[in-house]
């Protein structure tokens, strides 16, 4: 059984319809990049998965592991494996960020049945990943994202996501902003959650992080609709010809 | 002005309808004369000459005035109509028992000391007194004055500097429930920290309304004094035993000296029939730190009265508060800071939080005296509005006679935000705790700018309860609706 299975999905937001009909998928262990060009609705798409409730599914079914993910609260997807690292992460002031990621891991923890942890067991497990992601310590205690920089900002995703150990991680747009050294450290932080059982989307706009990142496939999405589907050369011949040769190919195919 | 209403009632037309009514008994119901002339009978032989003075002027201009309208700009979004017509009666002294374990719930763990005051009047046998620290004089005032008068010192009492400093500062003539305030006080706290003494943990003062078969009027009146370099922080504490209704008017003078740092911290959680008026009135000497945190949380109507007056040259003034209302509360916040002399500053940070059909209102007005060149004078205001039906009137009001000062003013109405509601539920976090930890962070802004250990650590228990209640009273989650924020910023510089 596929991990994540869409089908057919459409979405719209203020009654704008964004995906229009969106069929993929991703089996256990595998890492899928979802390129495409500006408003093609990548960002839609992994916020649907997300489950944010500002976007309104019309149509098709998201499958997790069998489970209806459409029929999901966004805590629920998040308990049932599902990670978002956003592409803009929102500042929380007034909130630690240890604080609060041991708070969302051991919401998760207690849906898995697990013991909850407490700041002792906890601290250790934060500090390290946070060397692993050459991250200040002194983050530790400020608030969520509050007056990090950008690429602060992003790695932090990638620390909540090591922390919380998805089953299905989705990158939105992770690269974006980031200098080569911050897209090293995130893209180790990445290939080292790699495991047999998690699966990763990655939505980029630009191949640059295919090359740190080794992808299983890659499928061009444009105007809401998957219009190319390939292995990793897909991506460098886009770096090459651009995603107009793809919206080409989608006019031809309407052509048709 | 900046006001967000939801509601669409027709807000207007329920003010001037009660209007009406409230002229008709002009706030002058029969048992005020009653509680004067009792009061006047029984203090006749113990008030000094100034005192009886104080209060008979002070009765004369209550008499004048009544209860203030909503065409008083300063009440405007304030009706007083319902506390105007209940004709609250004088709390007999001992009339009501209470026990100490009733007030067990609502002592401050490490404070210094606690006087307890049931009714209005003070009860020696549930406070803690014993062990004061070195510099600090605290007793009843009535106490402090009959002492005066030449009867039985009470412990800790220190009987003099009461006429130097009582009502002098606290204006009778400007305010109405001032004036009431001062003809009518029975009791209340009189402290005095000691020039250079560093009292480290808080004063704990706790004016309890204990059910009594009538509906009580109390008049609150408390005198801090602090010397010069002297530093202390003084709680004063509003509560209630049992759900009958009661009019707390507390006024509360306080003096800092040259260069004293004193924190003052109102606490009110009375029962929601409670009505609700207390004035705080700051008196800075030269270079003198003061700060003021009101923390309100209950109160079916509340007045919170805080007007500092920075007089000596580098005084710094703090105002701190949060108001977090729900079901049909209404807390109205008034501030008025006076800057007299040069180079002081004052910072104003208030949140509000209201659910349900709860109103708040927040009046800030800075007043900058021609002398008062190189003022530095902040103000902010944020309010979050939980559902359809709450308001919030937030106005700013500036009156800057100096040529060479710096004032700053902003509000913002909004509610929680969604996208970082969603952050954390993304994070598998459940929507009510993640609203409540939203609504937490907001609500505990203010617990930075606290200095006092004790005191912070009390004030947080104390908001931490409020918003989970809050969340715990909330049947279900509102829709969540768009943000919408409305700010104002503007900035004069002359």
């Amino acid at each position: 059984m596929a991990l994540l299975e869409i089908q057919d999905l459409h979405a719209s937001v203020d009654g704008h319809e964004i995906l229009k009909g969106v069929n993929l998928t991703v089996n256990a262990g595998e890492v899928h990049s979802i390129m495409g060009p500006n408003g093609s609705g990548k960002s839609t798409l992994a916020a649907v998965l997300a489950r944010r409730e500002t976007y309104e599914v019309t149509g098709g079914r998201v499958l997790l592991d069998g489970k209806d993910l459409l029929e999901m609260k966004p805590e629920d997807a998040a308990r049932e494996g599902v990670f978002l690292a956003f592409q803009y992460p929102v500042e929380i002031p007034g909130i630690g960020n240890a604080y609060f990621l041991r708070s969302a891991l051991n919401a998760i923890r207690k849906h898995r049945g697990e013991d909850e942890l407490d700041a002792m067991d906890f601290l250790p497990l934060y500090k390290e990943h946070m060397k692993l992601l050459e991250m200040d310590d002194k983050l530790m205690n400020r608030s969520v994202n509050e007056g990090f920089s950008g690429g602060e900002k992003k790695r932090n995703e990638i620390l909540q996501m090591a922390v919380l150990q998805p089953k299905l991680a989705i990158l939105d747009e992770t690269d974006s902003g980031l200098d080569i050294d911050a897209l090293r450290i995130v893209a180790q932080g990445v290939n080292a959650m790699r495991s047999p059982d998690r699966s990763f989307l990655v939505i980029t706009h630009y191949q640059r992080l295919l090359d740190y990142i080794a992808t299983d496939f890659v499928h061009v999405l444009v105007d809401g609709k998957i219009v190319r589907s390939g292995g990793p050369e897909l991506a460098l011949e886009l770096e090459d010809t651009g995603y107009s040769s793809a919206e080409a190919s989608v006019a031809a195919a309407l052509q048709r | 002005m900046m006001s967000a209403l939801r509601d669409n009632g027709n807000e207007k037309q329920r003010d001037s309808g009660s209007e009406i009514e409230m002229s008709k008994v002009t706030g002058r119901p029969n048992t005020y004369l009653e509680a004067y002339g009792e009061l006047i009978a029984q203090r006749q032989e113990r008030d000094p000459v100034w005192l009886r003075q104080l209060r008979e002027d002070a009765w004369t201009r209550f008499q004048d005035r009544g209860f203030p309208t909503t065409h008083d700009e300063d009440w405007r979004f304030t009706n007083l109509a319902a506390v105007a017509k209940i004709p609250f009666q004088r709390a007999v002294k001992g009339a009501v028992k209470v026990s100490a374990r009733e007030i067990e719930p609502f002592r401050v763990p490490g404070a210094a000391c606690q006087l307890v005051f049931v009714n209005g009047h003070f009860a020696p046998e549930l406070s803690e007194l014993s062990g004061l620290p070195k510099g600090l004089e605290i007793c009843s005032l009535v106490g402090a004055i009959d002492c005066g008068m030449g009867g039985i010192a009470p412990e800790g009492c220190a009987s003099d500097g009461i006429e130097q400093h009582l009502g002098r500062y606290a204006d009778a003539r400007r305010d109405v429930f001032t004036a009431l305030n001062s003809a009518l006080w029975e009791d209340g706290a009189y402290v005095r920290i000691r020039r250079g003494a560093n009292i480290s943990q808080p004063i704990h003062l706790l004016y309890v309304s204990a059910g009594a078969g009538a509906e009580i009027m109390t008049h609150p009146r408390t005198l801090i004094v602090a010397e010069p370099t002297s530093h202390a922080a003084v709680i004063e504490d509003y509560v209630s035993l049992g759900g009958e209704a009661a009019f707390s008017n507390a006024v509360t003078e306080l003096v800092a000296g040259q260069d004293a740092v004193v924190a003052h911290y109102l606490v009110e959680r009375e029962n929601l029939a409670a009505f609700n008026v207390s004035t705080l009135r700051l008196e800075l000497a030269r270079a003198a730190n003061v700060s003021s945190h009101s923390i309100l949380m209950g109160g079916g109507l509340v007045r919170n009265n805080v007007h500092p007056v920075l007089s000596g040259d580098g005084a710094e003034c703090l105002i701190s508060g949060l108001f977090v209302g729900a079901g049909h509360q209404h807390l109205d916040n008034y501030m008025l800071v006076e800057h007299a002399q040069p180079q002081c500053s004052s910072r104003q940070f208030y949140n509000g939080i209201l659910d349900g059909s709860a109103r708040g209102v927040f009046h800030g007005r800075i007043v900058v005296h021609k002398d008062a060149q190189k003022t530095d004078a902040k103000q902010t205001n944020r309010n979050l509005l939980l559902s359809d039906n709450a308001r919030i009137d937030t106005k700013p009001q500036l009156e800057i006679y100096a040529d060479d000062v710096k004032c700053t003013h902003g509000a913002t109405i909004g509610q929680i935000e969604e996208e970082q509601l969603f952050y954390l539920r993304s994070r598998g976090i459940d929507e009510v705790s993640a609203r409540n930890t939203l609504l937490y962070a907001f609500a505990a802004e203010c617990l930075d700018r606290m200095q006092e250990p004790a005191a912070r650590e009390f004030a947080e228990g104390l908001i931490r309860e409020r918003i989970s209640e809050l969340a715990r009273n909330r049947q279900t989650a509102p829709a969540t609706a768009p943000i919408e924020e409305e700010v104002q910023h503007w900035e004069e510089v002359r």
